[in-house]
Order: structure tokens, then C-alpha cells, then sequence
């Protein structure tokens, strides 16, 4: 009844052509983004935003760029971890190289260093496909975590082989280190997974987005087609790879502030892979479902117990913690194999009839 | 520069030159160690075979059997019960592996498949741990583990008895597949699965029987890996072993998957000995990956595996 579109007309190719072409949903929108900038920041505690609000947005960025290169471009990847290490260290080199540079400018360029790491490791995508690809991406992931622990030079020549995110200001306010309040890593994150999310909804309505489509559904059709495999299926990995890098380098300076590579390890990329796929593939807003279900449900598995007041061991719970997240991960794929996106979609036409349905 | 240079390209080839006899050895013991890497890329490609799941769970399936068997044991169960118990374990396992799984995930698209499979593997790790405890076991099967000495080469029995059982297991899968009814019936699926219903095949049987097989092959790659570093999480592991030799073999290929598990065998172990150092060690964990990625650059579909043709 309230969520319905008649009368709203379309009177010109922009309103035609809008990302939320329902008023109500484009209100949603708008009360969403106010909401997570103008109240969470201030309401929320620091464990909410240090523990679940900062990393779900970290990984939304990187599902974000997986589901891109999957979900959008066909081409399967193993390597996310890899990419996002790769963010970091880069990042963390630039910075301690050139501590004058503003800090979002550095998680730019980190963004782009891995771009061009992800096309040399997108290179073989033009002549293998399908699973063979996704385990030949496994050869970035280990080779890349192997590089950073290896050559001293990424490090620093730190004798415990760690990185640690150095305090930088931003317009005057501490925005990474130690020093750095929960509350503005929070709206640092925030701000660039909003825009970056913009620029992949728009990147995947335009052009480049249609060819990615097209290699994705039959690549032999689109390249008779007229439609480059070279430059589309590397245009995919070198995006896709710049969003894990920037989220590489976020989950550096803002999450854990200190990092070893094997928080990058293989682990890394099979939860952004989940993330991909329960959150749908081919979907932008899954990204966020996705990223979200999967980085809050070992938080909740983790407290549940306590909540009802049951106290077991660590390693039973541990334990019990990889049955029922491995169950869920089938149980979601036997149910809707599309992603929760798609759960959504359909949530969402039954919304519109109702409460009178035909 | 140069001289690392030199490292890389010229002293390597040198050394292998000058001590033939350690660089046969090297090779040797490279075929032995791929042989184990070849048994659990079995397991992978009877089921990629038979059903077009690429099952991450391999890995994890043999540190079930194995834990299985070593709990068994550490209870008191004689060897050839124990034996026999686990192999009944994993036939149950694949039954319901079918019907609770794989009967949902008909025709979905081998990606989905793929992440079934993965979410599996945490069920199954967290399962075996849970039944028989995380720590190190010690499984001791009566394998002899001393050195062997053939024309001037040291060389140890266990691998050599490894190879020895990894080739009996071949000839039975062969032989199974060639000369039975059951494995006319799993290469009429193989070829082509909307044909092989069609003339009648139960398609839930044979996958059935082919996680079950795979499930004992896996019991076979545990045991001996279990009695040679112990059984304990980091066998599940392998699997990351044996994704390489899998796709550098075809991942529908058997001699493929033996072929593969010898070259990346041998590549790793001359690699390590002979480049390990100037790169600065720890090489095995990407290298094997670096060659299949080399040998699929010139044949995108593994050595042996099916061409796909694609039309429009």
C-alpha cells in the first residue's frame, strides 16, 4: 500500500534513467546515508564501531570489488587476499615515504598500485577460464603473501615483520594511528565506501559495466560482437583490484592499525568469495548483504552463548562455530542460490501488491 | 646484480652437472613426493568427473578419514576394524553428503557448486575436530621408515612403498572404471549426464558411489600422509597441494592427475634445492602454482584434460 509507484511519472530521460527510480526507495536511501552519518557516529559505542561497523564497511569495499570482477566480468578469483595485502603495503610505503601527502590520497594510490598488480595478474584470464583460472588466481595470493614476508623492503626492514599503521592527520584531525577516535575512522570508511559504491552502481549501468556483462554471459558472442576481450576482461581485474586494494589498505590504517601478511592469507579471500555469493553475484547491494551476513555472523556465533547464558570451552565453541557457519553457507545455497539480493527482489514485488494481492 | 643473476640462471645448472648422482636423488625423491600429491588429486577429479563439482572438501575428507581411523584406533579398535569402520564412515558421509547437498544443488552453476563445497569443507573440519579432539596424533600403520640404498642413491622405503600403493590404486580405479558394469555407468555420466538418465542410469546412485570412492581414496592419501607427518589439521591443507597438480593435469584427466602430481613433485624439489636459496626459501607454497600456471599458458585446458569447445 505505502510502497507502491503508480503516479510517479516519468518526465524526463534523468528521472528515466535514476539508480532509485521509486520515490520511496530513493527516501530510504537518503534516510539510510543520514542516519550512518549523522547519528551512528555519535550513538554508537566504540565496540560497535572498532568491531563490527568498521570492518563490515572494510569488506563491503572488497566484496564490492570481487563481485565486480565475478559477479559482473565472470572471471572467478581466489587472490582477493593477495590484492588487498598488496593495498596495504602499499599504502604503508607511500606514507612512510611521503608523510606530507594527505591520507585519502595515499589510499588512492595504494588503490592504483594494486590495479596495476591485479592486470599482470589478470594477464592469464585471457587464455584461461573458468575454474582453471580461479586456481591459477591462487598463485597471486600465495606469491604476494610470500613477496611481503620475504623482501625487507615492504616492511621496512622492521625486525618483527609487522606493519604498523604511523599517525596522520587530515585537515587537522587525527585520522589513522592509535591516536585516531573510532568515530572519525568510522566516517573516513564510510565516505569511501559510499562514493566508491556510487562509482561501481554507475559503472555497471554504463558501458564498461555492459561489456563486462557481455564477456561474462558468452565471451566468444561478445568478441564477435565487436567487444575486446583484452582490454574488458583486464579493465575488470585492474577495477576489481583497486577496490581490494583501497579495502587492503583501509583494514590496515583503520581497522587493525598494525598487521602481519597473514591476515591477508587465503582465509581472507574464500570470506569475500562468501560474501560474493550469499550476498548475490551480479549485485551491487549484495555486496553489502553479503559483507554484512558474513562479517557479523562469526561476531554472533562467537556471543551467542553468552546471551543465553550457556559458558563452553574455547575450542568447542570454536568448533561448533565452523559446523554452523559451514551449514548456513549450504543451507543459504540450497535455498537461494542467487544471493540474498535476490531474496530481496522478491521481498520487494510481493511488497508492492500488498496488501491486495491479485 | 649480476651476481644474482648468476644465481638464478647460471650456478643452478651448474651444480645439477657437477653432482648427478644428488641431482637423480633430488629428482627421485620430487617423483615420490608428487606420487602423494597425485592421491589426493584423484579424489578431485573422480568427483569433477563424475558430477562437475569441484570439491574443495578433498582436502578436508582425508583429514576426516584419517582422524576417523587414528580415533578408532587410539580406542582400542584393531587395525583391519578400524579399517573397515572408516571406509563404512565415509560411504555414510557420501551418502548423505548426496542427499542432503548435492540433490538441492542440481543444475546450479559450477560456482555455486564450487562454494557448496567450501562451506562443507568448514562443516567437515569442524565435525572431525570435534569428534576426536584437535591435537597432533601419531598414526603408526607398520610402514618401515628407514633408507634404502639403490646404486649409490639414498632413498626412503615409506615413499617408495607410497608410490608402490598409489600405483595399486590406480590399477584398481582403472580397472573398476574399464571392466565393471558400475564404471561403464560412471563414464556414461562423465560424457554426458542428460544422455546417461536417458538410457537409465541412476544419476543419484552414481554420485553416490563416486563420493564414496573418493571418500576412499581420500582414506588411502590420509593414511599415508597421516603416517608421515601425523595427523592433525594442517593435512586439510593438501588440498591447497593438490589444486596445481589438478589443474596443470586437466581437472577430468586421471593420468593427468598423476602425470601432474610427478612434474610438480619434481619441479618443487628441484626448485627448492636448486633456486630455494638465492630467493630466499619457502618457495613450495606459490611455485607449484607459478608452474601449472606456465603449462596452462600453452595448454589452457591441462595437459590432459577435455578441450572445451565453445560455438556461439
Amino acid at each position: 500500500m505505502i510502497y507502491r509507484e503508480t503516479g510517479q511519472f516519468k518526465t524526463s530521460y534523468r528521472s528515466d534513467q535514476s539508480i532509485f527510480p521509486i520515490v520511496q526507495d530513493r527516501w530510504a536511501i537518503y534516510l539510510m546515508v543520514a542516519v550512518a552519518y549523522l547519528i551512528i557516529p555519535f550513538a554508537a559505542n566504540e565496540y560497535w564501531l572498532q568491531a563490527i561497523l568498521i570492518p563490515f564497511l572494510i569488506f563491503t569495499m572488497a566484496a564490492l570489488g570481487l563481485n565486480l570482477l565475478t559477479g559482473y566480468a565472470g572471471q572467478l578469483s581466489l587472490g582477493t587476499g593477495g590484492f588487498m595485502a598488496v593495498g596495504a603495503y602499499a599504502a604503508y610505503k607511500l606514507t612512510t615515504m611521503f608523510p606530507a601527502v594527505p591520507m585519502p590520497l595515499v589510499f588512492l594510490a595504494a588503490g592504483l598500485v594494486t590495479a596495476v598488480v591485479g592486470i599482470v595478474f589478470g594477464l592469464p584470464s585471457l587464455r584461461i577460464k573458468g575454474l582453471y583460472l580461479a586456481v591459477a588466481t591462487l598463485a597471486a595470493q600465495f606469491f604476494l603473501i610470500w613477496l611481503f614476508n620475504r623482501v625487507g623492503w615492504f616492511y621496512n626492514y622492521n625486525p618483527s615483520g609487522t606493519i604498523t599503521a604511523p599517525p596522520r592527520t587530515f585537515l587537522g584531525i587525527m585520522v589513522t594511528g592509535p591516536e585516531a577516535t573510532a568515530p572519525v575512522r568510522y566516517l573516513v570508511c564510510l565516505t569511501f565506501v559510499a562514493v566508491f559504491a556510487l562509482l561501481a552502481k554507475n559503472m555497471v549501468r554504463s558501458e564498461i559495466g555492459r561489456t563486462w556483462m557481455a564477456i561474462r554471459d558468452m565471451d566468444i558472442a561478445a568478441e564477435i560482437i565487436g567487444i575486446r576481450p583484452l582490454t574488458t576482461k583486464l579493465s575488470a581485474f585492474a577495477i576489481s583490484s583497486f577496490y581490494c586494494g583501497v579495502s587492503g589498505a583501509l583494514f590496515l590504517f583503520l581497522y587493525l592499525g598494525s598487521i602481519e601478511t597473514q591476515a591477508f592469507d587465503i582465509t581472507v579471500s574464500f570470506e569475500v568469495l562468501f560474501m560474493v555469493i550469499i550476498g548475490g553475484m551480479g549485485s551491487i547491494l549484495g555486496s553489502f548483504i553479503g559483507a554484512g551476513f558474513i562479517s557479523l555472523m562469526p561476531i554472533l556465533l562467537t556471543n551467542a552463548p553468552h546471551w543465553i547464558g550457556l559458558e563452553m570451552p574455547v575450542d568447542l565453541a570454536k568448533e561448533l562455530e565452523a559446523i554452523i557457519f559451514g551449514g548456513l553457507i549450504i543451507f543459504f545455497l540450497i535455498v537461494e542460490p542467487h544471493g540474498l539480493a535476490r531474496l530481496w527482489q522478491i521481498g520487494k514485488e510481493k511488497l508492492r501488491r500488498w496488501p491486495f494481492p491479485y | 646484480m649480476s651476481e644474482w643473476l648468476t644465481a638464478i640462471f647460471i650456478s643452478p645448472f651448474l651444480d645439477m652437472a657437477s653432482g648427478p648422482i644428488f641431482f637423480a636423488e633430488v629428482v627421485i625423491s620430487g617423483l615420490l613426493a608428487g606420487v602423494m600429491y597425485s592421491m589426493v588429486a584423484l579424489g578431485f577429479v573422480l568427483i569433477f568427473k563424475a558430477s562437475g563439482v569441484f570439491n574443495f572438501s578433498q582436502g578436508v575428507m582425508v583429514l576426516f578419514a584419517a582422524l576417523t581411523l587414528v580415533g578408532l584406533m587410539e580406542r582400542g579398535v584393531p587395525l583391519w576394524l578400524a579399517l573397515l569402520l572408516t571406509v563404512a564412515v565415509m560411504i555414510t558421509l557420501a551418502y548423505a553428503i548426496e542427499r542432503v547437498m548435492l540433490r538441492q544443488l542440481v543444475n546450479q552453476d559450477p560456482f555455486t557448486l564450487l562454494m557448496a563445497t567450501i562451506g562443507l569443507n568448514f562443516f567437515l573440519e569442524g565435525t572431525g575436530e570435534l569428534l576426536w579432539g584437535s591435537n597432533v596424533k601419531k598414526l603408526d600403520v607398520g610402514i618401515p621408515e628407514d633408507s634404502l640404498e639403490v646404486a649409490g642413491m639414498l632413498l626412503n622405503k615409506f615413499d617408495l612403498i607410497a608410490a608402490v600403493i598409489a600405483a595399486v590404486l590406480v590399477t584398481v580405479l582403472a580397472v573398476l572404471s574399464q571392466k565393471t558394469k558400475i564404471g561403464r555407468a560412471l563414464r556414461a555420466v562423465a560424457d554426458d549426464h542428460q544422455a546417461a538418465t536417458a538410457v537409465g542410469i541412476p544419476l543419484t546412485t552414481i554420485w553416490v558411489t563416486v563420493w564414496a570412492v573418493s571418500g576412499i581414496v581420500a582414506l588411502v592419501a590420509g593414511i599415508m600422509w597421516g603416517a608421515k607427518s601425523g595427523v592433525q589439521f594442517s593435512l586439510s591443507l593438501i588440498a591447497l597441494k593438490a589444486l596445481p597438480v589438478l589443474i596443470l593435469g586437466g581437472l577430468t584427466s586421471i593420468p593427468g592427475a598423476i602425470v601432474g602430481g610427478l612434474i610438480i613433485g619434481v619441479g618443487e624439489k628441484v626448485a627448492e634445492v636448486y633456486w630455494g636459496p638465492v630467493l630466499g626459501g619457502a618457495i613450495e607454497n606459490w611455485f607449484a602454482y607459478v608452474l601449472a600456471m606456465v603449462f596452462l599458458m600453452f595448454r589452457p585446458h591441462g595437459l590432459f584434460g577435455e578441450e572445451i569447445i565453445e560455438r556461439v
